[in-house]
């Protein structure tokens, strides 16, 4: 660790997997429930769980997202954080407000929170992703003005590069699109099309330039390449992430109404949005390559390197399988979407956030890098999440692809819950993995608490 | 990538793509904001509907219904159920709710009156009025 005040990301981190390990729990009951329908009902039911998985997950991102932006930048910037008071003090509002909502969404009805967090005076409640009551949205936007101000102070104040460049373009579209989560006209289709605003322009969109900048630093500490290199990498990546992405946005405006000649840019646009994401992986691999030093943090390169290749099958592969529109007629809101959804957001956005946490946090701890011991259990976290997200993504898919069939495509179409049960048996196995990624996850947090000898400190 | 391809050409090509891709996306989102009128059923925009969206939302129906595709994948899509079921199905069905069938999946029972049932069925009405360019592909949606 460089400056002092990175010491902030520290807690950062840390609430970010603690979260992570509330979202996986509420990722098994709700799996659990596919099949066994009346689990833990009515005390927890489906939509209630779904709302505190999903949720749950942005947080635990923001989190990440954060806690990397206060480690990131005073090392880019090469000056202390401007304010490393307002971030702690922003962690513990996020961080309270965060559980609150969390409570609110377990311990009253849906119904009832809408009304006593004054939903009436501006409705923006009850959308997808978009649950949070409003007094917590606009708690997310004061914590990210915050946040941003205190960034961005710190960049004015010292080194520019690219990397920071990108980072705060990603963090401030971020907060930008966020703003449309308050527009919520009665008109659902005006409502749907302004809801892909905030969502499809966050995660196929800004956040991929936060993903992009994550990636490149590591890079550079890990590898050694040359700071030139990996930045012109990023620049080309981001701008075909963009390219492929602002318009791919038309993938979602096939059937709710739009006009129907968004099918065509849709389709076209995103079938090249896989792109950006082989060139991140081909990008990863090759400066791992031409790695000019053998950085003893083993395990952060191990992530680096997964990120890229998970979020190319996950957000790449499983994406353009039903993003054209002949194709996307017949698996729009199914579990395809699940399926691609789950890898996606495993790939690309836990992959990167879990590796800047494997980089930095020994660094934070005071080493350079964790013992060859805890980096060889933290390598068993990292395979058994990945391989068991890999199984999830392909029993999801193949209970989508019946599902499909049955209900949609055959000549005589199956009611949706008759279709349902004839696909039970993938989602036992998509259980079974999600218990395995539970394992992996577990053995992941015990890498933290292994000691065994340690490398010289930093 | 070749050397003499230098950084300061890739920011270019960037922020050119960055500053041309959202122009070309609001042009888009300006000519369907123009065509929307004829496609989003807004005539039949009722205060009954206003209502039955908002009963839609604070319920969070979101949270295992889909509806026009979008939600979560729990039950069945609603986009259409005023066609599947016509209105007093739906409102029977919700009355009925929980079925309490073991090991079957549950839908909570929301407490809705007579008032709040009939919003809410004009709301699905309208929203299966919407031309979705004939999506979904039959009526089991």
């Amino acid at each position: 660790m460089q400056y002092k005040s990175q010491a902030v990301a520290k807690p950062y981190f840390v609430a970010a997997i603690g979260l992570f390990v509330g979202q996986i729990l509420f990722g098994l009951i709700m799996g659990l429930q596919y099949v066994v329908g009346d689990f833990l009902f009515p005390a927890i039911p489906f939509n209630v769980a779904r709302m505190v998985h999903t949720n749950l997950l942005i947080v635990w991102l923001l989190f990440g997202f954060m806690g990397a932006a206060y480690y990131m930048v005073p090392e880019e910037s090469e000056t202390e954080l401007y304010s490393p008071k307002l971030a702690l003090i922003l962690f513990w509002v996020f961080l309270v407000a965060g559980a609150l909502t969390v409570l609110g969404y377990l311990m009253v009805p849906y119904a009832k929170l809408a009304e006593m967090t004054g939903n009436d005076l501006l409705p923006t409640m009850g959308r997808e992703f978009l649950e949070q009551p409003l007094i917590t949205k606009v708690g997310i936007v004061v914590v990210a003005l915050a946040f941003l101000f205190n960034i961005s102070m710190t960049v004015l104040k010292g080194r520019k590069t690219s990397i920071t460049m990108v980072l705060l373009l990603g963090l401030w579209g971020l907060a930008v699109f966020f703003l449309f989560s308050f527009y919520n006209p009665s008109n659902l289709v005006l409502d749907k099309f302004y809801w892909w605003w905030v969502v499809h322009l966050w995660v196929e969109g800004v956040w991929e330039l936060i993903l992009g900048a994550l990636l490149a630093f590591v890079l550079i500490k890990v590898t050694g390449v040359d700071r030139e290199v990996i930045e012109k990498w990023l620049y080309v990546i981001i701008a075909m992430t963009l390219i492929t992405g602002v318009i791919g946005t038309g993938h979602h405006y096939f059937w709710i109404g739009a006009p129907a000649y968004w099918q065509w840019w849709g389709s076209i646009f995103s079938a090249l949005e896989p792109i950006p994401f082989f060139m991140m992986t081909v990008f990863a691999f090759n400066m791992v390559n031409r790695r000019r030093r053998d950085h003893p943090n083993k395990v952060a390169t191990l992530w680096a390197l997964g990120t890229g290749v998970m979020a190319f099958l996950g957000a790449g592969v499983w994406g353009f399988l039903h993003t054209l529109a002949p194709i996307n007629y017949y698996t729009h809101g199914s579990q395809i979407t699940a399926a691609h959804g789950h890898m996606a957001f495993y790939g690309a956005y836990v992959m990167v956030v879990l590796t800047i946490i494997s980089y930095a946090m020994p660094l934070l701890r005071g080493r350079q890098a964790n013992s060859n011991k805890s980096q060889v259990t933290e390598m068993w976290g990292f395979w058994l999440m990945t391989v068991s997200m890999v199984f999830i993504t392909l029993f999801l898919t193949a209970a989508g692809i019946l599902q499909v069939w049955l209900q949609r495509v055959s000549a005589t179409p199956m009611p949706f819950m008759q279709a349902q049960d004839q696909v039970a048996i993938f989602y036992w196995a998509r259980e079974l993995s999600g218990v395995i990624f539970l394992i992996g996850l577990v053995i992941y947090l015990v890498s933290f608490f292994v000691k065994g000898e340690e490398k010289a400190t930093a | 990538m070749s050397e003499s391809f230098t950084k300061s050409m890739a920011r270019n090509i960037f922020w050119g793509a960055a500053v041309f891709s959202f122009l070309l996306f609001l042009a888009l989102t300006f000519d369907t904001t123009a065509a929307l009128p004829k496609r989003d059923n807004r005539q039949n925009l009722t205060p009954e509907v206003v209502r039955g969206k908002h009963i839609w939302e604070t319920n969070n129906c979101i949270g295992c219904h889909t509806l026009l595709g979008e939600g979560a994948y729990f039950a069945p899509e609603l986009g259409n159920v005023y066609k599947r079921r016509g209105p007093d199905f739906i409102k029977g069905w919700m009355k009925a709710m929980p079925t309490g069938a073991p090991g079957r999946r549950q839908m909570p029972q929301f407490n809705l009156n007579e008032q709040q049932l009939t919003d809410l069925v004009a709301f699905l009405k309208y929203a299966s009025e919407i031309n979705t360019e004939n999506w979904p592909p039959n009526i089991e949606g």
